[in-house]
């Protein structure tokens, strides 16, 4: 068999079971739920509430928003932090010191985030069409619509997430990308319209996938009227094909430089020195 | 920037048998620190290589060199018949590395990971060396028959030292790296331990390098003990070998009249002769102790060590005056 197929078909394996063992313990079972959970409570308070200009539900019009986040999410944050976490502790040299081992590992890696980022988005969306009215969940073009703008928004953001993991320097230093992150969600769209926000906040949030993601599940989920309440008043599925599509193709050319120089630096000392300083930072 | 001498490819240096690893010139700078300063050595297909020498000595960087995993600054290497800073997949999968866990793959059971591994060498199987171990040999052989289907994390120290010397063998390797690999081994492990490279090198045909701290070890397991110091390799040579050449001087316990003496000297054969030539039938309870290896490491280090402290001691003179 040829080698390479052997570890793309080891990565599918390899994924599988990664993905498997975050629905079999505690702490992976609580991430998935705990931020969901907390959006649909706090959601379904605000589901009196109405869209500026409309008559339609803000807690229903946030359900396909916070789907499009949980994307992004899972692209960026979850790829970043697995490969900050694994770098440090040494699953990466592993895979380095296998034959075609990091090709496995960066397909068991694809393959996982995209089947925690597809939980996610099912953790907000099966309840949500129990607690919220008003979406479109019964035509084909709705989940056509889902399904490619989910597509599309794992390729522009996993490869930008791998260079984010690879350039951050440790686990400690992920704060600080969180925080940038966490502002992004708010110029977004994903809780409230940015049509009344100042015209250069439009533009930072219109700049990163997450707005744009957001912008594609309620396409997707909402009634056709509302994309009146959006910039420009239209889905705008051409310009969020172009700007997912340009993070895309960035990302696919800086990560496999950005990933490579990184492994490259990997050797059993450094892994070393790493355990050293965590262990003197919290000695048992 | 590394030399170009790699065009330039070199049989096993006219030795005969063909060389597993061959080092010349090694050279290893960081900034302005020079680690590495023409390390030189052969290794041979099947021999077991013990790697010693004073902490800072340079030897995990040698070795990381010989992984491929650290570029070097000067100096021809080649591991396998290849330049390891361009080793190629193929490569890799004939190169055994043992690395130190830590808490990677803990979620993974024993057996899983190991079947998981094995399936990258599997295309590099030859009829020969079947790729990869098999996962139910292989986990007898370790010794973690009991954990196979345990989570990784739960295992004990010497439990997940013996994993990774696995996750280190489970492509069948023609050559492996162990970089200290039984710190934090209990006796009873060590001993497993030994019997484990024993069995590799004999039957695999597996040549071995490996460091260690532990110089009792290094005399067990070593066909040829290397001690790297100051960024050479001050002796190579067997155990045997190495505690003669430092001539030091052997251990004569004997009593007389119920009386113990030990004496110590260089030629100790003479002065039995001339103690049996004195005293003839008195003598009882002869002991003829050789210098051992730690003996010999000791004072090839000190000298070695010496020669440079005098060195930077007349440099210091020079920069004084």
């Amino acid at each position: 068999m040829n080698p390479t197929l052997a570890a793309v078909e080891a990565g599918l394996r390899r994924g599988w079971i990664e993905l498997r063992q975050t629905l079999t313990n505690a702490q992976d079972l609580w991430n998935y739920v705990f931020l969901p959970a907390v959006f649909l409570v706090v959601m379904y308070f605000l589901r009196g509430k109405t869209v500026p200009g409309t008559d339609f539900s803000l807690g229903t019009m946030s359900i396909p928003s916070v789907i499009g986040m949980q994307v992004a999410f899972g692209g960026l944050l979850i790829l970043a932090t697995l490969l900050v976490i694994e770098r440090e502790d040494g699953t990466l040299l592993r895979a380095k010191a296998t034959p075609n081992g990091m090709v496995g590992y960066l397909v068991g890696k694809i393959f996982a985030t995209s089947g925690m980022s597809l939980i996610s988005v099912a953790i907000i969306l099966v309840p949500g069409a129990f607690l919220f009215s008003g979406m479109q969940l019964d035509s084909f073009d709705a989940w056509l619509t889902l399904t490619w703008v989910l597509l599309l928004g794992l390729v522009a953001t996993m490869p930008m997430g791998a260079v984010l993991g690879s350039l951050v320097p440790g686990p400690r230093s992920l704060g600080i990308v969180m925080v940038p992150v966490m502002g992004l969600v708010a110029t977004s769209g994903i809780f409230y319209p940015i049509g009344g926000f100042p015209v250069w906040l439009q533009w930072i949030g219109q700049a990163f996938p997450i707005y744009w993601l957001g912008l594609g599940m309620r396409s997707a989920l909402l009634p056709e009227s509302m994309a009146a309440a959006e910039i420009g008043e239209s889905w705008r599925h051409l310009e969020t094909v172009g700007v997912l599509g340009l993070w895309a193709v960035v990302g696919l050319i800086l990560a496999p430089i950005v990933l490579r120089r990184m492994a490259r630096r990997e050797s059993g000392s450094r892994v070393a020195e790493r355990r050293e300083q965590a262990m003197q930072r919290n000695p048992f | 920037m590394m030399s170009e001498l790699g065009g330039l490819h070199r049989s096993g240096g006219g030795m005969g048998e063909e060389a597993v690893i061959d080092v010349r010139g090694l050279r290893m700078r960081y900034g302005s620190v020079d680690v590495l300063r023409g390390v030189e050595f052969v290794a041979r297909r099947g021999e077991v290589l013990v790697l010693l020498g004073p902490n800072g000595a340079g030897k995990t960087t040698t070795i990381e060199i010989l992984e491929g995993f650290r570029m070097r600054s000067a100096g021809e290497v080649r591991v396998l018949g290849v330049d390891p800073a361009r080793g190629d997949e193929a490569w890799r999968a004939r190169v055994g590395v043992v690395l130190q866990s830590w808490r990677d793959h803990g979620k993974w059971r024993v057996r899983e990971l190991l079947a998981h591994l094995g399936k990258y060498y599997a295309p590099y199987g030859t009829a020969e060396r079947k790729r990869p171990y098999d996962v139910d040999e292989l986990i007898r052989t370790v010794g973690l028959g009991e954990q196979a289907e345990k989570k990784i994390s739960s295992l004990s120290g010497g439990q997940r030292r013996r994993m990774d010397v696995a996750i280190g063998i489970v492509g069948r390797p023609e050559l492996l790296f162990l970089d200290e690999p039984t710190a934090g081994f209990d006796p009873h492990a060590r001993r497993e331990f030994h019997d484990l490279v024993h069995r590799l090198a004999d039957l695999e045909d597996t040549t071995i390098l490996l460091t260690t701290h532990d110089l009792d070890e290094a005399e067990k397991l070593a066909d040829r003990i290397l001690i790297l110091a100051g960024g050479t390799i001050i002796a190579d040579g067997s155990a045997d070998q190495l505690s003669r050449r430092m001539s030091t001087k052997s251990e004569v316990k004997w009593s007389r009249d119920g009386q113990s003496f030990v004496h110590s000297d260089a030629d100790s054969t003479r002065f039995v002769r001339e103690l049996f030539g004195q005293y003839g039938e008195a003598i009882s309870d002869l002991e003829v102790r050789p210098a051992s290896l730690e003996d010999a490491y000791i004072s090839l280090v000190r000298e070695f060590e010496g020669g440079r402290e005098d060195l930077a001691a007349r440099e210091f003179e020079e920069v004084v005056r």
